[in-house]
């Protein structure tokens, strides 16, 4: 038998989320996903001063807003031309670290964990201590990971002055310099988060989860420990997270946080800039390009983003029988590339990730092991940016924009990879265009009708007779971390 | 008291601004304990798909009671009066005729943050959306529900603006209405809580020795007053960011970057660079609030010629190059 089925509002995400599945035989046939809010940021931007969208770009998503504000920042430096001294990159990375780490912990106990805790999963073995520690709103982890959580943000309040929505993110560098008392703050701040993690996330040292390296360690390592990853690890065994939710296996990386060389220039990423589709190749701007022949937009070709633009199709929605959304089809080399930590550490060579893949495929476990493991690998790699910080040098260089150019910022965001494209002409904003990681990961079909990575992912899964929430579904969708408010912006 | 909140179209930043509220176990756990229970939040609740489109379908028909109905984000008229921008996903209709009809059904109406208050930052541009406030278009009273309108408690709309809102001034907001604390007398001509409002972002500006003599910031990362060249809006602006901190420790011109006015109505399109500060024959357009221009004017210029040189000196750089001196026998 065959039939529809629409959810939607589809909570726990960020934004807006409709999910249209068409069901054969008790599974998921196809899948289209539809992005349902439009506010037209692009648009907005065009006109304006160059530095105005510093203030625009981060109130497109209050999740990812130092991730937008990083984008723009590295667009106008790119305008620019311009250096960046050694103490500016290193506090631009630490504050956009903050919200990453920030983000996977809030997915992972706010939006992920609560579906573990559904009455329909009462019976399994691991469901009373899931209700008591994830239940939506009032789990007893809840109490623990907030207060964590706005500690941690403490680390906005010294760099940025505040989260969401901070100006400190600037061409030159950031606004806010650290005096040595700061630096032993910041590490304060810093020792607390690890505690927190090693207590209360993984049970043991960030390091001794790192180096966990294959599917049977991590089995092991988890048995009977008294900690919430390891609590994931044994529902996903019992439910088979490792074999839900592949995509295209297909992986795409902009590279995260570039770790400053001896001479203070910018050296290499921390987690390495590429792609990778069976093995790991170079990365190259020009093979993006975006579709929109399902969307509510108007255009008829794809087009690199360069030359990107982004118009609501005039009249009545009625005329566009194809378009089912207002996200645009991003691809790379026509293909389509799933984005997030599990890209980041699959291009960056992640051993234990790299073997789940190499085993099952992307996957809903994969992916979460992904986020957390960039938690713990993450949190190092902060520590000792803010001890090479040198208090009584420069933060921000002073920069002149050109009247005329064209530019490109691409960073990594919690949920991948995020691209803003410039265009400054007479001294304003002439074109903005942005492809926000879940615009890559929730993509609709592009032209030649291929659908997008989540459309994929979501084939094949089971879905009871007459069930309207069905849990699999729910819990690949929330596995790719969506942000639907920087999907369309 | 029972919370419904709904996410119009916003960036979603004032439930994150709220989520990060310093408490000891966390503002859930805040609010539980006070007797405060989530309904309905499409970032928090457990509930999804047709167990969500439940819970707001009763709640708009009266057969799932709520007390407060909280908006976060612009409310999308466009196109062409449609609100077809922003269909609640699942239901085909649009969020703006969900918010009109729960709006009617609840005690109190809170806009959370300036989107919602006002239009916010949406609104900027040619406003393509035609995004509007809950009783506010900018600063025209109106908007989506008019500018006539009252909850049944009897208030209207109460727009806890910013851009986030500090989540002190959500979490005190809903306290207050929950203990009957908050009338109308309590609301400012913008329908903003006076408890956060009624302060200037100036009162407490860890740069106040700086702004008394006009020693300024000639860049950003500079220690100096932002005023005069970095277009912050501090001595105007009508919120406590400086006195009540944000992310602990912070706020905007601790951050080194100017106050941008993020609780007025408006504020999205300065009709100025936001980091530049407007001037007329050098001076600036946009005084502090409450000053004579004349006044302001020659007390700038005697102030900037007493500028001591450690403030001076200090004011260009990011780090102070000059420090206080210190008197032998103590201050008396």
């Amino acid at each position: 038998m065959s039939r529809r089925l629409t959810i939607g509002p589809f909570n726990r995400v960020e934004g807006d989320l409709e999910v249209t599945l068409e069901i054969a035989g008790g599974r998921v046939d196809s899948a289209r996903v539809c992005s349902s809010l439009y506010r037209g940021f692009e648009q907005i931007l065009i006109g304006k001063h160059p530095l105005d969208a510093l203030v625009i770009v981060p109130r497109i998503c209050g999740i990812c807003s130092v991730s937008q504000s990083a984008a723009a920042a590295a667009a106008l430096a790119d305008a620019t031309g311009l250096p960046m001294p050694a103490n500016g990159r290193l506090a631009s990375q630490l504050i956009l670290a903050c919200e990453n780490l920030a983000d996977h912990l809030t997915h992972f106990y706010l939006f992920f964990m609560p579906d573990f805790a559904r009455a329909a999963y009462r019976g399994r073995a691991w469901h009373a201590q899931a209700e008591r520690r994830f239940k939506a709103d009032v789990g007893e982890a809840l109490r623990e990971m907030l207060p964590a959580r706005a500690d941690w943000l403490r680390l906005m309040g010294h760099l940025a002055g505040k989260w969401p929505h901070s100006l400190a993110l600037q061409p030159g560098g950031t606004t806010r310099a650290v005096t040595a008392t700061e630096k032993v703050r910041l590490l304060s701040v810093l020792r607390e988060f690890r505690a927190f993690l090693s207590h209360t996330v993984f049970g043991d040292s960030l390091e001794n989860v790192t180096a966990i390296a294959d599917a049977g360690q991590l089995a092991a390592w988890a048995q009977g420990r008294p900690a919430d990853f390891p609590r994931f690890l044994e529902i996903a065994a019992d439910l088979g997270l490792d074999s839900i939710g592949r995509a295209s296996d297909s992986f795409l990386s902009y590279g995260a946080y570039r770790q400053p060389d001896h001479r203070g220039r910018k050296g290499q990423h921390l987690f390495a800039r590429g792609v990778w589709q069976g093995a790991r190749q170079l990365f190259s701007e020009s093979s993006i390009s975006e579709d929109v022949a399902h969307a509510w937009l108007v255009g008829d070709r794809p087009l690199h983003p360069r030359h990107g633009e982004t118009r609501p199709s005039p009249g009545e929605f009625a005329e566009q029988p194809d378009a089912y959304t207002w996200c645009k089809a991003p691809r790379y080399d026509g293909g389509v590339f799933e984005t997030g930590a599990l890209a980041r550490q699959m291009v960056a060579g992640q051993p234990l990730l790299r073997a789940l893949v190499e085993a099952r495929g992307g996957s809903v476990l994969a992916r979460v092991v992904a986020r957390l493991f960039e938690i713990a690998l993450v949190v190092p790699a902060m520590e000792a940016w803010v001890r090479a910080l040198t208090p009584d040098e420069a933060f921000c260089s002073p920069w002149q924009l050109p009247d005329q150019a064209d530019a490109v910022g691409l960073v990594e965001a919690a949920r991948g990879a995020l691209g803003h494209w410039l265009r400054i002409e007479s001294g304003r904003i002439a074109r903005y265009q942005i492809i926000a990681p879940t615009t890559w990961n929730f993509s609709p079909r592009d032209s030649a009708g291929v659908p997008g990575a989540l459309e994929q992912a979501l084939v094949g899964l089971p879905v009871g007779e007459g069930e309207s929430v069905p849990l699999a579904v729910q819990h690949v969708v929330r596995s790719f971390d969506p942000c639907m408010v920087c999907t369309v912006h | 008291m029972k919370l419904l909140w709904l996410q119009a179209a916003g960036c979603g930043g004032c439930t994150q601004s709220l989520l990060g509220a310093e408490s000891r176990a966390g503002v859930l756990a805040q609010f539980a304990d006070s007797g405060l229970e989530l309904v309905f939040h499409p970032g928090l609740s457990e509930a999804s798909g047709d167990e969500s489109l439940a819970v707001l379908r009763g709640a708009a028909d009266g057969t799932v009671p709520f007390d407060v109905l909280c908006v976060e984000g612009a409310l999308l008229r466009g196109p062409g009066g449609s609100g077809r921008f922003q269909l609640l996903s699942g239901s085909g209709r649009p969020m703006i005729a969900w918010v009109r009809d729960l709006a009617a059904r609840a005690r109190h109406v809170i806009a959370i943050g300036s989107c919602s208050a006002y239009g916010g930052i949406i609104s900027s541009g040619e406003n393509l959306t035609d995004a509007c406030g809950l009783q506010f278009d900018g600063d025209q009273e109106g908007g989506l529900l008019g500018g006539d309108f009252r909850a049944a408690a009897g208030l209207p709309v109460i727009n806890v603006a910013g851009c986030p809102a500090h989540p002190g001034w959500i979490v005190d907001t809903l306290l207050s209405l929950s203990l009957g604390a908050l009338g109308e007398s309590d609301l400012d001509a913008w329908q903003r809580p006076r408890f956060y409002s009624e302060q200037l972002v100036h009162h407490g500006c860890p740069r106040n020795e700086f702004y008394e003599f006009k020693a300024s910031a000639q860049k950003l990362s500079d220690l100096g007053c932002l005023m005069e060249n970095m277009g912050c809006k501090g001595t105007q602006a009508n919120a406590d960011c400086n006195l009540r901190p944000w992310n602990g420790v912070g706020s905007c011109v601790r951050g080194g970057f100017a106050c941008i006015s993020c609780t007025e109505p408006g504020f999205e399109e300065p009709g100025h660079p936001f980091m530049e500060t407007p001037k007329v024959a050098g001076i600036p357009t946009g005084l502090p609030i409450d000053m004579p221009k004349a006044w302001f004017v020659a007390l700038a210029a005697l102030s900037k010629s007493a500028t001591p040189r450690r403030v001076r000196e200090n004011s260009r750089a990011d780090h102070a190059v000059i420090r206080p001196s210190i008197r032998k026998r103590g201050p008396k």
